[in-house]
Parts: C-alpha cells; structure tokens; sequence
C-alpha cells in the first residue's frame, strides 16, 4: 500500500512509477479483451492505493454499460465503485473538488459524447486548477469512455471529442488502440498527478491481444512504431491505427511499405517520433478520426511542417473523418470515417 | 422537524450565542470591520486602475463570511463564488496574499494568476473562488465526498462538514441541482449557503428565480434539511448555523440555506445600479451587521467602549494600509511563471509553442 499523501504541501516531487523500468513483452498467449485490460489496469491501482475509485453511469451494479468493470464491485465494494446518476455535470464536478481534496477519481463517461454535458468542470476547471490557484490545487483525474463513430448511432452518440478537447492546456490525452496498451496506458494516466483524458472505442472493447498480467506503466509521449516502411509515414491514434495497418497490409502487395506510427498520446505528442520518420520516408498521411478543421491532423502537420518542411518530398495529406455530422446509415457512416480505402487511397496520392 | 431546524426556528429565550466568551464576539467584530475596510481599499485601488478584471465588493454581507466560517472547523474544506474576498480573509488569509493577488504580484495567494475572483489558500482549506456561476456547487458536493471517504474508506480523516457558496444568481443553474442530487443521494456533508442579496447582477430574485419566496422548497425537493437565516444579525447567524454544522457533521448529511443579506456596493465595479433606490441600499445599511454586533458588544456584553472601538478600527486600517503598500511595493510575476503550475507533472512535448516547468513555491505554502 503507498503513503497516503491527501494533503501534500507541495505538487512537486509526486511519485511516479518507474518508467526506466522495460515494459513486458507483447507477444504471449495470455489473450483477453480489450475491456478486461481496462479493468485489470484500474483494479491493480485501485489496489495499490485507497485514494483511487471509479464513478460512472452503470459502473457498479450493471457492471458497466460495456462491461469494463465486470467484477469490480464485488471486489471493492459500492464506497469505491460507485453508480452515479445520468448527471455528468453534478458527478464530473463532484469528481473535480473529490480530486482537489486529494483522492484519484477515475470518471466514466458512458461515451464521451456525453461529456459535453460537463463541459465546464472538465474544461474550464479541470486543466487550469493548478493554474489558477498558483500551483496550490492540483485535478489527479481520468476521464475514460468511448470515443468516436463506427456503431450507427447517429449524430449525437458519435463524437470524437480529441479535436474539440485536446485544445486545452492543462489537460493529457492518451487514446490506446489496442488492449496491450490500454492496460499500460490507463496505468500511467491513473498514476499520473495531472487530468488524464483516456479515450477508448466501443468498437474495439471486444478486440484481443495478449496482455501481460503484470501491472506495467506505457510513458506518455512515446508513439510506436507499429509497421516498418520506408515509403510512406502513417501516423494515427486510437482505433484508427488498425484501419492503418489493414491499409498498409494490402499496400504492402503493391510493393508499397509504410511506417505506421501509433502515437498513443495526443498530448504529449511524440513529434520527435514523427520527425525521425518523415526525414526517412520524405512523405506523410496524419489519420485522424476527428473532423478536420482545427483538429489534430491539423496541429500534427503544422508540427511537421515546423520541424521537418525541407524534408518532405510533398505536402503532407490528412484523411479525417468526413466534415459533416455522423450519419447512421450503415454505408455512409463507413464512408464517413477514415477507412482502409480512403487511407490506402491517400497514401498513392503522396507517392504520385 | 430535525433539531436543526427547530433551532432555526430560533427561541429569543436562550440564545446559543450567548454562551460564547466576550473574546469570540470581539474577533467577529474585527474580521468583519476588516473585510470592510478592506473592501473600501479595494474600491480606491480599483479605481486607481491598480487592479484590473472583474470585481465584487463583499461590503454589507460581512455577517455571513464571518458568521459561518466561525462555525466551522479550520480542517474544513470551503469552497466559494467570484464574490470571495470576505470570505478568504474570515479563513485566515492574510490581506497582504489577498490584496497583492488583485493586484496581479508574485506575491498573491495565486501567484498573481487568479485575480480577484479566485482566492485560493490551501494551508487555510480554501478551494478556490469560483468565476463560472454555480461552477462551485459541485465540486463542494466533492469536497464532502472526499471528506467523508477519507474518514469512512481511508479511515484516516475525521468527520467533516464542507461550505459551499453561492449567490442568489446561481441557485438558478443546473450544476447547482445536480450537486444537491448527488450530495443528498450519496449523503454528503456539505451545506450550501445560499448568500441571498437579492439580486443577480441587476436582476432581482423574483425576476430570475422561480417561486423565490420559497428557495427552501428547492433543498427541500431533495431531502436536503433546509434553513432560512437572517444573515444581517451575527449572533443570529450563530444560533441557527452551528446546530446545524453540528447535524450535518454528525448525521454527514448536506443542508441548504437561504442566507438573506444585502450587498451595499453594485455588483461589480462597473454597475451604475439602475435597478435600485439608494433608499433602499439606505434602508439596509440602518440593519448594518457591523454596527449591530458593535452595539450588542458595547450594551449587552460591555466588552468593548468607543476608546476599544476606535483603537480597534485603528489597527485594521493600518494592516490593511500595510497590505495596499506591500502590494504596491511588490515584484510583478517573473515572466517565467507565465509556463509554471500548468502541469503537476510537466513533460516534454505537451505543447507545440510552450516549455512547461514546475513554478516557484506558492507564498502560501
Ligand atoms: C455561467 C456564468 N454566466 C454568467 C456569468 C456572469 N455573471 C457573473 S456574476 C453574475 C450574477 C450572479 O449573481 P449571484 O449569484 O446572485 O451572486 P452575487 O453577485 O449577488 O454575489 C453573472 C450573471 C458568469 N460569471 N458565469
Ligand atoms: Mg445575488
């Protein structure tokens, strides 16, 4: 059990795992899904330390709306998995002044789409606490739940709020795209003393991997190189990273390989990852499930263009989902969003 | 009806207030007459263009700061709206942290990054003067839940009550019932104390809130023990508030309270208060909480004479001319600060353009 710090004097100096530490190997056979890495992350800290708990809409008792926390309330008990009312301003604020006080909430949002609800404790509280108070109050924070389209659910449940959020100062975003890194990454995001946006996908909670049983901590900030090419730089995050490699696979036949870069935060942002790529593959496609104006791909190709212009052999390409509200019909919604065809179609264009 | 609220009934008999020691009453007395005068250096500073944005003079509602923060423990949490100097001086602060802060000096209680509407002060439990209305309403439902799990799942605290600030104003937002649903589903010990002045901004209740005659109607919806005060009389303040700090601490449960005061200045510094008659800012001031509290020490307690009163007005004057000074004297924030206390935990690559670093130690800490 670690110290119980509720009151540290300082923000300075918190504890943070050992990142010199080698993360464990992602081949093995220990295959589970990606909402179970989930909850294996969070039980661990929860675990370890008695300020953490989980808040959210069905978290307890249903045991989630999407199952991530199966099994949680038997073992911690209703004072730390708490079922809370469809009242994302009340509980996210709650959470804030819960987090200024000293605890770890970790918040679920059933889907991120309905944080919009609790747009002032999330943004306009959260991130600039620490600031605010002049380095006093602190927000330990993460919030998680799904993020993006892929499910017909139409306009209002399909939100990629990466775009619109990561905007803010103050705040991280980290966004797995596979259940080795959820279970990494949640651990860091839980560990980390700043708020912590943790977006996952309903589309992918079903995915399986093997992941280690371990406790192990992903660093904020270090993409991963998930494919290795010389022709062509794809860089993504979250669910979109598995369109990439599809899109990379079939181009592969063509004689066409790609680094695929899987950036795992989006803020940090690994640019010097990024940097290292486009400097040997001269040519780069961002894929970003966001919409495209003042988005992610926007600030990814600004960076490179900052750091890297003179290298790139032609200007840089982003595929965004499409820049109009979600639609539910099953083959718009995949024309919609960045899909292998669009990707595979964008990387020909900067060959061209 | 629960003993708070029979209390609250008040009993002219025996009053609570008049078991507390002479030495209590006169410590109200100087915390109200110092916000008071401190709110009259803010207004010249202000006026002077020495301190910039948004602010609100606390001056008239004394009774309420004062009042309900000397009902409390100083391990408390209190949690409070952009109207907060009053109240972060009846926590502790000093005025120096106070006033060098609106003054935008390395030397505020936020390093100069708050401003007038956001006092922050952790050693004296403080978190934080809110801008947004209603903002604070939830995260005071969180300081109680925090409390109460520290106390009932980490074991190692100790029962705790939370106070919540808000103005009329923001008893109309929906945080504000979602905090009071939460905090009283969960049963949390936070009190929200509703500082009724009568107006939002230049809105008068009964054009902004519904049924206004009965707010108590709303903590009432939830279960959530209501009270109605009379926020203009201190010791009144005391007789009905501590009883019910008391329950809530006891029973960690939430209370609402519809704490009727007044504000004498305009809302914010730039109000020409068209929507008032001076006969009515008048007709208050003839109630003024620090003239009662002076006359009851000076009739009924025989604490304090003129010679005391004008020795103690005195001295406050003179510390808050102190703290005026020291902010005028004070080092602007180092241009470094700019990119400090953004991140707890600062790493490279968070921002295209900026270099976050840990900043310098708060003042306050
Ligand atoms: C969400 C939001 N809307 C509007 C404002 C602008 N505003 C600041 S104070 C205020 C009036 C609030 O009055 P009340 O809650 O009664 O507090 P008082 O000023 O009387 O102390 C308004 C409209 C704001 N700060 N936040
Ligand atoms: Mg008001």
């Amino acid at each position: 059990m670690t110290t119980l710090d509720l009151h540290p004097a300082t923000i300075e100096n918190v504890p943070q795992p050992d990142f010199s530490k080698p993360l464990p190997p992602r081949e093995g056979d220990r295959i589970i899904q990606f909402r179970e890495a989930l909850k294996e992350a969070m039980s661990h800290e929860m675990r370890q330390d008695e300020r953490v708990f989980l808040i959210g809409e069905e978290v307890a008792q249903y045991s989630g709306a999407y199952k991530v926390s199966q099994g949680m309330l038997e073992e911690f008990g209703p004072k730390r998995i708490i079922d809370s009312p469809i009242s994302e301003n009340g509980f996210a604020g709650m959470c804030t002044g819960a987090a200024m006080y000293g605890l770890r909430p970790i918040v679920e949002f059933m889907s991120w789409s309905f944080s919009l609800v609790a747009a002032d404790p999330i943004l306009n509280n959260v991130p600039k606490m620490l600031y605010m108070s002049g380095g006093q109050w602190g927000c330990p924070i993460v919030f998680r739940g799904n993020d993006g389209a892929g499910g017909q659910l139409g306009s209002t449940h399909s939100w990629c709020v990466e775009g619109l959020f990561a905007n803010v100062p103050g705040m991280k975003m980290a966004i797995p795209s596979n259940p080795y890194d959820a279970k990494g990454l949640l651990a860091t995001a839980i560990a980390d003393p700043d708020p912590v946006f943790f977006l996952e996908s309903e589309r992918m909670l079903g995915d399986k991997a093997h992941v280690p049983e371990e406790q192990y901590y992903i660093p904020f900030g270090q993409a991963r190189l998930a494919r290795e090419g010389d022709a062509v730089t794809l860089v993504s995050f979250g669910r979109p990273v598995n369109f990439c490699l599809e899109a990379a696979e079939k181009l592969a036949e063509e004689g066409i390989e790609c680094d695929v870069l899987d950036m795992r935060t989006i803020r940090p942002l690994d640019i010097d990852s990024i940097i290292a790529s486009v400097k040997k593959t001269n040519r780069v496609v961002v894929v970003d499930q966001s919409w495209p104006f003042a988005g992610i791909s926007s600030e990814v190709i600004t960076q490179i263009c900052e750091h890297c212009f003179d290298w790139l052999d032609h200007q840089p390409v982003r595929v965004n989902t499409e820049d109009v509200p979600t639609p539910y019909a099953k083959g718009l919604e995949y024309a919609y969003l960045p899909n292998p065809e669009r990707i595979a179609a964008a990387v020909k264009n900067v060959l061209a | 009806m629960t003993k708070a609220a029979t209390a609250a009934q008040g009993n002219s008999k025996s009053r609570l207030s008049d078991k507390l020691p002479d030495a209590k009453l006169l410590e109200w007395l100087r915390s109200m007459q110092l916000i008071r005068e401190f709110e009259t250096r803010t207004m010249q500073a202000y006026q002077q263009a020495k301190i910039g944005g948004f602010c609100h003079i606390y001056s008239g509602q004394e009774a309420c700061a004062v009042g309900t923060i000397g009902c409390v423990e100083h391990d408390d949490p209190v949690v409070l709206a952009y109207r907060d100097h009053g109240h972060a001086l009846a926590r502790g602060m000093d005025p120096k942290a106070c006033m060098a802060e609106m003054y935008g000096k390395a030397a505020g209680c936020a390093k100069g990054k708050g401003g007038s509407m956001h006092m922050f002060d952790k050693p004296n439990w403080l978190f934080g003067g809110h801008g947004i209305v209603g903002a604070q309403t939830p995260l005071g439902t969180g300081l109680a839940f925090a409390a109460r799990y520290e106390w009932e799942v980490i074991g190692s605290g100790k029962k705790k009550v939370a106070l919540c600030y808000l103005g009329d104003g923001a008893i109309d937002q929906g945080a504000f019932f979602e905090a009071m649903n939460l905090a009283a589903l969960y049963s949390l010990p936070v009190i929200y104390i509703i500082e009724n002045n009568g107006y939002s901004m230049g809105t008068a209740i009964h054009r902004h809130s519904a049924n206004s005659d009965n707010l108590l109607a709303r903590g009432e919806a939830f279960g959530i023990t209501s009270v109605k005060i009379d926020g203009l009389d201190i010791l009144n303040v005391y007789d009905q508030f501590k009883p019910l700090v008391d329950e809530c601490r006891d029973m960690q449960r939430p209370a609402f309270v519809d704490f009727k005061t007044y504000r004498y200045q305009g809302h914010s510094m730039s109000d020409p208060q068209k929507y008032r008659t001076k006969d009515e800012v008048d007709q208050y001031k003839q109630k003024d909480s620090i003239a009662n509290l002076l006359d009851h020490c000076m009739s009924v307690r025989n604490c304090i004479d003129e010679d005391g009163w004008k020795e103690m007005r005195t001295e406050i004057a003179e510390i808050v001319r102190e703290a005026v000074q020291f902010s005028e004297n004070a080092a602007d924030p180092d241009p470094s600060e700019l990119f400090t206390d953004v991140y707890a935990n600062p790493q490279p690559n968070l921002s295209p353009t900026a270099t976050y670093a840990h900043g310098k130690k708060n003042p306050l800490l």
